[in-house]
This record gives structure tokens, C-alpha cells and sequence, in this order.
């Protein structure tokens, strides 16, 4: 079949992507080798933190905390979108002497989303901390939602304006024949006359099929979820000295992350839980909130997702080949970026250029 | 408790008993891990401490297990009670709670034999205080030689079901209905593997015998019930269901259920061993060859989580799955192996005789399990109902983990233990597809709740 854009990946920016390019008219098909979301967008951490983002993301996520605080009307649905902040905590003045550090940075870069915020002020916003900690780096405004239900909601948006998706349709083949793009897949050949790559963790083989080999890597952070309790925390807590993230969910949960890996076999798309850097997560957990130690956990797991070697995502348009574009690799930290992610893709494949700066998302920065 | 094994059996029910004792025979260094406090499984519970009367009221088959809990009592086998695995992977790293302590140890063979589960089947009011399964109630019995002193219901399909009212009956017990929810055609569908079953004409005489004293005693049982139904507010207070035509309802504040048992599955499902549907035992079990290994090197699977067969099948399947790992452990040949296996091998296969007849004979409608009352919980832990799922489906999500993310079905505490096989159910029949179709959960260990505290204190050295 025939369409206008042609996207790779069915998660949250295949089809934010979609919907932006599907809402200035252009029909596009979604393809997918699984089921929407099965992958990083439907199993990461929900996190939305502009807090402490690489200064070339920055203004991508300051604008994508703006659509997120708004999210219905672009989606119907508030994707369980909470905005209780987020605080990384200094345990010692090493720790705080790092956040003022990164405060001065952003206030000279001309943003003000980070704010430094002192012990007392910790403790009024956290009472449920461990005494020893000193003060915090905030951002009020940040908060957390339910992956697969922004993914569900964007996909959904996206098919009541005409989005086509295809679930089990892997990818076997790409050719550029006469100006047109022609993708086979077991559900058939699909063409176009633009490609976007929004293949997650797979999009290197996307690239490399456009002859831009890109060194984007797998890898399965873990996280784990403890028994409901009575609620007796608001914001998202990291820690400047840990790898730590840590917020009770709306119904409860505890979610914990740490960017710990699980040992990952990515062919066969499994994963086995690595228990002993698990143990370093509820280490780091009982060292702010000792008051948790007899919390089960009842789930763990580790969803795959894109790394970069700079941590960096690519979006960018194809240093290779005309009409093709690239958004993946975001590094375990790309839901909060997703809504302006297909903004900014619409942008560039319709307009030729992005009212963002993505200079140093490029591909060729390889 | 040592760091590595040759040979880790999980489960101290008949299939890891005999296969401990065989192993250990042959020299291994075996470890044998079990949750309850002492040897047995579900079957054999209480085995060492019960009172000879108690024994006595529980049948011929219980007094069985007897032997093998000697057995293992006279062996080398380490074996560990009050042990919870809460992990095992392909690489056969097992995760262990034992004296409150986690830990990790590993093994060259690792054979689970961790049993059978109770199939959940959610129906209107199941979840209210007073509904309980006939296993809990046979549990109680055995181990503490509790009885409902009020009076029960029985109701439910499947052998348990008769044996736990034969057993009430000679422990004294008032029952105010046996419900059997068994459709009448089911005798139909039982009746072409009525000339195996009949090889092993035992089990039919035993049943028999069962409803005969029953009946005797003036407690019948009716049967072809349906649209059963517990109602109360706080707990139960009455029960309703259907038999010929007519509404009847029971007061009681007690109902037992059973309807059949399926394999327990989660340590291979979190391992990664494949699984397949039994259509005819209508459950999930681990792909296996004739000795019992699974799809993964070195997992074996013996008992009625390989399939339901009973403990004395179980007890087969146990040894030869052990004789097995001798074999790929290099401590017996080929030869030696096959001949050792004979035995039990024949002796499986007498016993194997009855399931086809029992498996239609108490095959449960896929009306009951596809849970037609759309206000019927099927989740517990997160309180999802039958229409709540429904309406997923009809949102265009035709597999379970995409139901599980978006309803939390199966998210809570019990892991989708009770919800896994009402979800594929309800998956395939609303979307008319196979139930194999809608897949099952992923399993996201730890397979056993874990506390902050006790991971906090595995393997203490720092990583990284």
C-alpha cells in the first residue's frame, strides 16, 4: 500500500510523530514487528523531568513539560500525568556543592526551571526523608504519568485522524526506488515517499539499511514495584550521589529505578534481572527511607530501550539518503520528550526545519 | 546451605521427594527446597506430625506418602523446609529466602517440582469472606484438624470435591449441599476413554465408593448445577445457583470451591521455559521430553507442574526426571539410565490410564471459565472485573500483557496467579480466538514477594 510518511516503531514517537504529521493532513502508516509499546514505551518509568537534563536538551524538555501540563488537548486523555515535582537530594556538602554547581549553570544558560532549595524546605516538601540530608535541586513543575496509557492515548489520537498502524510487521527489507520508499514486512509492502525511523532499541538496523550506521546500543534498565501504601510522598526523589529514582505512584506503588542493567539477551528479546545491582537500588532506598525496610517488592522487570554513546537521542533527518529521518536513541529518558519529539519531526519533514535546535542531535554527529 | 548443587530439586511434595532420595542414592549432593515446614507437598501435608485417627479419615492414598517422607528422613539429602525460591533464571542461578535471609545459589541441575495450584475460577461473589478453595479447606483439616463447625457448601467439579465430602462426612462435618457445577454432557465426552480408564479400575471403584457412602448418609449431591453465585455484604451469608430448571438459594456462611487443579508454573515461566496450552487439561504446562527436561539446559520438570497426573504419577515422573540428571550429570550411562527408568516408566504409564477420562470427564465449560457476569472480579489485588476486561478487548487488545498493562490486571501482589488463565479465557473467547493465542503474562520476579530489606542485604559488596 501507499501512504504519505512511512514510520518505524509503534512507540510513543512513532506515534506522536504520526499524529503531529496526521493533524497537517498527511496520511501516514505506522509499522511495528510487536504490539504498540512494547518495548521502552510501554515499560519505562513515566518519569517527566525537565530536572537536570543535558543542556542541549533543555529546551526541548521545558517545551515538552508545557505540552505535558496540557496534555488532554492534544490527546484526550491526561495520560495519569501527576506534577508533584521532582527533587535530586544532596546527602552531604559534596552533594550540594554539585547542585549549586548545576543551578549556576542553567540560570546562566538563561532558564530557570532548577531551583535550589534548602534543608528546611526539603523536609517541609519530603518529611518522610532520612534526617541526614542537606537540601535538594527542584523543579516544581515536574512530575510523572503511565507510559502505556500516553502511549494507549497518542495512539488512539492518532487513529481517530487517520493513522494507519500495523502490529507483527517487522521490517525485512528497505529500498529507495523512483523518489519512493519501499518497506517489505510479512504484512506486506508498504510505500512512501518519506521514512521515519522511530525503531527504538532496532533502529540501528533501520540506519544501517540507509547505509548510516549509527552506534546505538540495547540495554534493559530495571526497575521494581513495592505493595500499595498509604501515600507519604509527592515529589519524584533522586539523589545527586546515588543512582536512584523513586516516586509513589497514584495508586500507591512504589516505582524504583537506577538505571541498573538487567543482563540482557537482545535476540530473543529477554531479559534476566541482575539481583546483586538490584540490591544496590533498595541499598540506596533504605539509606533515604530506612522507614521502608519492610516493603515487598512484587515486581521487577527491565523494559529495552536505545542508548547512545553520549546519551544523546538522534533526531535528525538522514545524512544519506533524501526524505528519510531518524528519532530514537534516547537513553532511557525520552518519555518526557516525546509529545515535542513528533512536533518536532512534523517540523522537519514539512517544513524542512525545526523551530527547535536539534544541532547536536544530528546523525552525522557520528 | 552450600553456594552450588549438582542437583537443586524445588518442591518436597512426592515428585521432589522420590527424586531426592533416588539422586542421593546414587551419591549426589543434592539439596531439596521446600516452603512448607515439613516434608510432604499439598498431598502428603502434615505427614510426620498428623494423629493416627486424623490419618485414618484422610484414605489409603494419604497414608501413601508416609514411605517416601521416611525415606527422605534416612537419606543424605540436604533438605531445607521453610525456604522460598523467589527467583530462578536460564543460567539456573536460584534466589532463596531461608531463615529469613536471602541468597543466591546455583546449580548444574535444577528440578522443579513445586506441584499443582487450585484453577481459579472467578464467578459472581467469589471474593467475599467465607469462599473458600476445597484445598484450603483439606489443608486445614490435615495440618490443624480444623473442620467448619457451622456447616458447609460444597460446590465446584472435580475429584477433589468428592473426596473432601467423603472426608467431612466420616470427620463428622454438616454439609448442607455438595453442588456438582459438572455439565451432564461431560459424561458423553468421558465415555470413549472410559475402556483405558477402566485399565486402572481402582480410581473408578474409590469414586465409587465415595458416592456410594455418601449417599448412605443421606448427604447427596446434586448435579448439572449452575449459575452459582455467593451473596453477602461484609462475608458470605447465603448461596444461589441453579439445578433443574429451578432457582434455589442456601444460607451458609461457607463455601468451599474446587474446580480441578492446573500446574504451578512460575518458577519456569520466570526461568524462561516454554510453555504450551493443554487443550484437554485446559491449563498451561512446560514443553518436556519423556525424562522431564524443559526447553532450557538443565531445568527438569517433574509432578503435576509438568501436568496433572497425581502423586503417584508425580512420584514416577520425580525419579526418572532424577535419573535423568544422574545421567547428564555423567554419573550413570546411557544404558543404566534407560534400565533404571524402566520401571517407573511402565508403572507411569498404568497410572496415566485414568486422566484422559478424568481430564473430559471433569472438563470445565468454557462458559464458567470465560466468566460471563461482567461484575465478577477477576483481579483481586487491583480489583478488575470480567467487563472491565471485556472492554479492552473490545478496544482492539488481543493479548494478555497488553490487558495487564492497561488495566493492572494481574499487576498486584499475587503475581497474576489468580487472574492469568480467567484473562486468556476471557481474551479468546470474547475475540473468538484460541486461548493459546492471548499468551501470558510475562513473569516479573521476584516470584515470591521480596522485602526492601532483605534485597538490600544480598550480596553486600558493592557492584560497579
Amino acid at each position: 500500500m501507499t501512504t504519505d510518511v512511512l514510520i518505524i516503531g509503534g512507540g510513543l514517537m512513532g506515534f506522536s510523530t504520526a499524529l503531529q504529521l496526521a493533524m497537517r493532513g498527511r496520511r501516514c502508516v505506522v509499522l511495528d514487528k510487536d504490539s504498540p509499546g512494547r518495548h521502552a514505551s510501554g515499560v519505562n518509568a513515566g518519569g517527566l523531568r525537565t530536572l537536570n537534563r543535558h543542556p542541549a536538551e533543555i529546551p526541548l524538555a521545558v517545551n515538552a513539560a508545557r505540552m505535558w501540563q496540557d496534555i488532554e488537548s492534544l490527546v484526550d486523555s491526561d495520560c495519569d500525568t501527576l506534577f508533584p515535582g521532582q527533587i535530586r537530594v544532596a546527602e552531604n556538602a559534596e552533594d550540594m556543592q554539585v547542585l549549586e554547581e548545576r543551578a549556576a549553570m542553567i540560570h546562566a544558560l538563561g532558564f530557570d526551571h532548577e531551583e535550589i532549595i534548602d534543608r528546611d524546605e526539603l523536609y517541609k516538601l519530603v518529611p518522610a526523608l532520612a534526617p541526614h540530608c542537606e537540601g535538594g535541586l527542584i523543579c516544581r513543575s515536574d512530575g510523572y504519568g503511565r507510559p502505556f496509557h500516553a502511549l494507549d492515548a497518542f495512539r488512539r489520537k492518532a487513529y481517530s485522524i487517520g493513522v494507519d498502524y500495523h502490529a507483527s510487521a517487522r521490517v525485512d527489507a528497505i529500498e529507495h526506488k523512483n523518489d519512493e520508499w519501499r518497506v517489505s514486512t510479512p504484512k506486506g509492502e508498504f510505500r512512501a515517499p518519506v521514512l521515519v525511523n522511530c525503531a527504538g532499541a532496532w533502529a540501528g538496523r533501520v540506519a544501517a539499511a540507509l547505509d548510516e550506521p549509527v552506534p546505538v546500543k540495547p540495554g534493559a534498565p530495571m526497575l521494581m514495584i513495592t505493595e500499595r501504601l498509604p501515600r507519604f510522598i509527592e515529589p519524584v526523589i533522586g539523589a545527586a550521589g546515588r543512582k536512584l529514582s523513586f516516586k509513589q505512584m497514584q495508586n500507591g506503588t512504589l516505582m524504583i529505578g537506577g538505571a541498573h542493567m538487567a543482563e540482557l539477551n537482545f535476540e530473543h528479546q529477554t531479559s534476566d534481572m541482575n539481583w546483586a545491582k538490584l540490591a544496590v537500588s533498595a541499598r540506596s532506598v533504605m539509606a533515604l527511607f530506612p522507614q521502608l525496610e519492610n516493603v515487598r517488592i512484587v515486581r521487577t522487570w527491565a523494559g529495552i530501550e536505545a542508548f547512545m554513546p553520549d546519551n544523546l537521542p538522534v533526531i535528525s533527518r538522514s545524512s544519506t539518503s533524501p526524505n528519510a529521518y531518524h528519532a530514537f536513541g534516547f537513553s532511557a529518558h525520552g518519555f518526557q520528550l516525546s509529545p515535542v519529539v513528533g512536533k518536532i519531526m512534523s517540523q522537519l519533514i514539512l517544513d524542512g526545519k525545526s523551530t527547535l535546535p536539534v544541532g547536536a542531535f544530528s546523525i552525522s554527529r557520528f | 546451605m552450600k553456594d552450588h548443587y549438582p542437583l537443586v530439586i524445588i518442591g518436597a511434595g512426592p515428585a521432589g521427594l522420590a527424586a531426592a532420595v533416588i539422586a542421593a542414592e546414587h551419591g549426589l549432593d543434592v539439596a531439596l527446597l521446600d516452603e512448607q515446614p515439613a516434608p510432604g507437598g499439598q498431598i502428603y501435608r502434615a505427614m510426620e506430625s498428623i494423629p493416627a485417627e486424623r490419618a485414618e479419615l484422610l484414605g489409603t492414598e494419604y497414608q501413601r506418602g508416609r514411605k517416601l517422607v521416611s525415606a527422605l528422613r534416612d537419606s543424605s539429602v540436604d533438605y531445607f523446609p521453610d525456604t522460598q525460591v523467589w527467583s530462578l533464571n536460564h543460567k539456573r542461578e536460584i534466589g532463596l529466602l531461608h531463615d529469613k535471609t536471602p541468597r543466591m545459589i546455583t546449580a548444574d541441575q535444577v528440578l522443579l517440582a513445586g506441584g499443582a495450584m487450585e484453577r481459579p475460577v472467578p464467578f459472581p461473589g467469589w471474593t467475599l469472606p467465607g469462599v473458600m478453595n476445597a484445598g484450603a479447606g483439606q489443608i486445614l483439616f490435615k495440618a490443624h484438624g480444623i473442620v467448619p463447625s457451622d456447616g458447609v457448601v460444597l460446590a465446584g467439579s472435580g475429584p477433589l470435591l468428592l473426596l473432601l465430602a467423603w472426608q467431612y462426612l466420616h470427620a463428622g462435618v454438616k454439609m448442607k449441599a455438595v453442588l456438582d457445577l459438572t455439565p451432564m454432557h461431560n459424561h458423553l465426552r468421558a465415555l470413549p476413554h472410559l475402556p483405558r480408564a477402566l485399565l486402572v479400575h481402582h480410581y473408578l471403584a474409590k469414586g465409587l465408593v465415595y458416592k456410594k457412602d455418601l449417599k448412605q448418609a443421606g448427604s447427596s449431591t446434586l448435579h448439572n448445577v449452575s449459575d452459582l453465585r455467593a451473596e453477602g455484604n461484609e462475608g458470605i451469608a447465603s448461596i444461589s445457583y441453579r439445578h433443574k430448571g429451578q432457582q434455589h438459594s442456601i444460607e451458609t456462611d461457607l463455601l468451599l470451591v474446587h474446580f480441578g487443579v492446573i500446574p504451578h508454573t512460575h518458577l519456569a515461566r520466570a526461568a524462561g521455559c516454554r510453555h504450551d496450552w493443554d487443550r484437554s487439561q485446559q491449563c498451561w504446562r512446560p514443553q518436556l521430553d519423556n525424562w522431564g527436561n524443559s526447553s532450557i539446559d538443565g531445568i527438569l520438570i517433574a509432578g503435576d507442574s509438568a501436568r496433572i497426573g497425581g502423586a503417584r504419577t508425580a512420584e514416577h515422573a520425580g525419579r526418572l526426571a532424577a535419573i535423568q540428571s544422574l545421567h547428564a550429570l555423567g554419573l550413570i550411562h546411557q544404558r543404566d539410565r534407560n534400565r533404571l527408568a524402566k520401571k517407573d516408566r511402565k508403572w507411569m504409564r498404568e497410572e496415566l490410564h485414568i486422566r484422559p477420562f478424568l481430564d473430559a470427564f471433569f472438563h470445565i465449560p468454557g462458559k464458567l471459565l470465560s466468566v460471563p457476569d461482567d461484575d465478577t472480579i477477576v483481579c483481586r489485588c487491583e480489583e478488575v472485573t470480567a467487563g472491565d476486561i471485556r472492554e479492552a478487548v473490545a478496544d482492539g487488545h488481543h493479548d494478555s500483557n497488553q490487558i495487564k498493562f492497561l488495566t493492572r490486571c494481574g499487576m498486584g501482589p499475587c503475581q497474576g496467579r489468580q487472574c492469568a488463565e480467567s484473562v486468556a479465557h476471557i481474551v479468546a473467547a470474547a475475540g473468538g480466538d484460541d486461548v493459546a493465542l492471548g499468551g501470558h503474562y510475562r513473569g516479573r520476579p521476584p516470584v515470591t514477594p521480596l522485602t526492601l530489606g532483605q534485597l538490600a542485604s544480598l550480596s553486600p559488596e558493592e557492584v560497579e
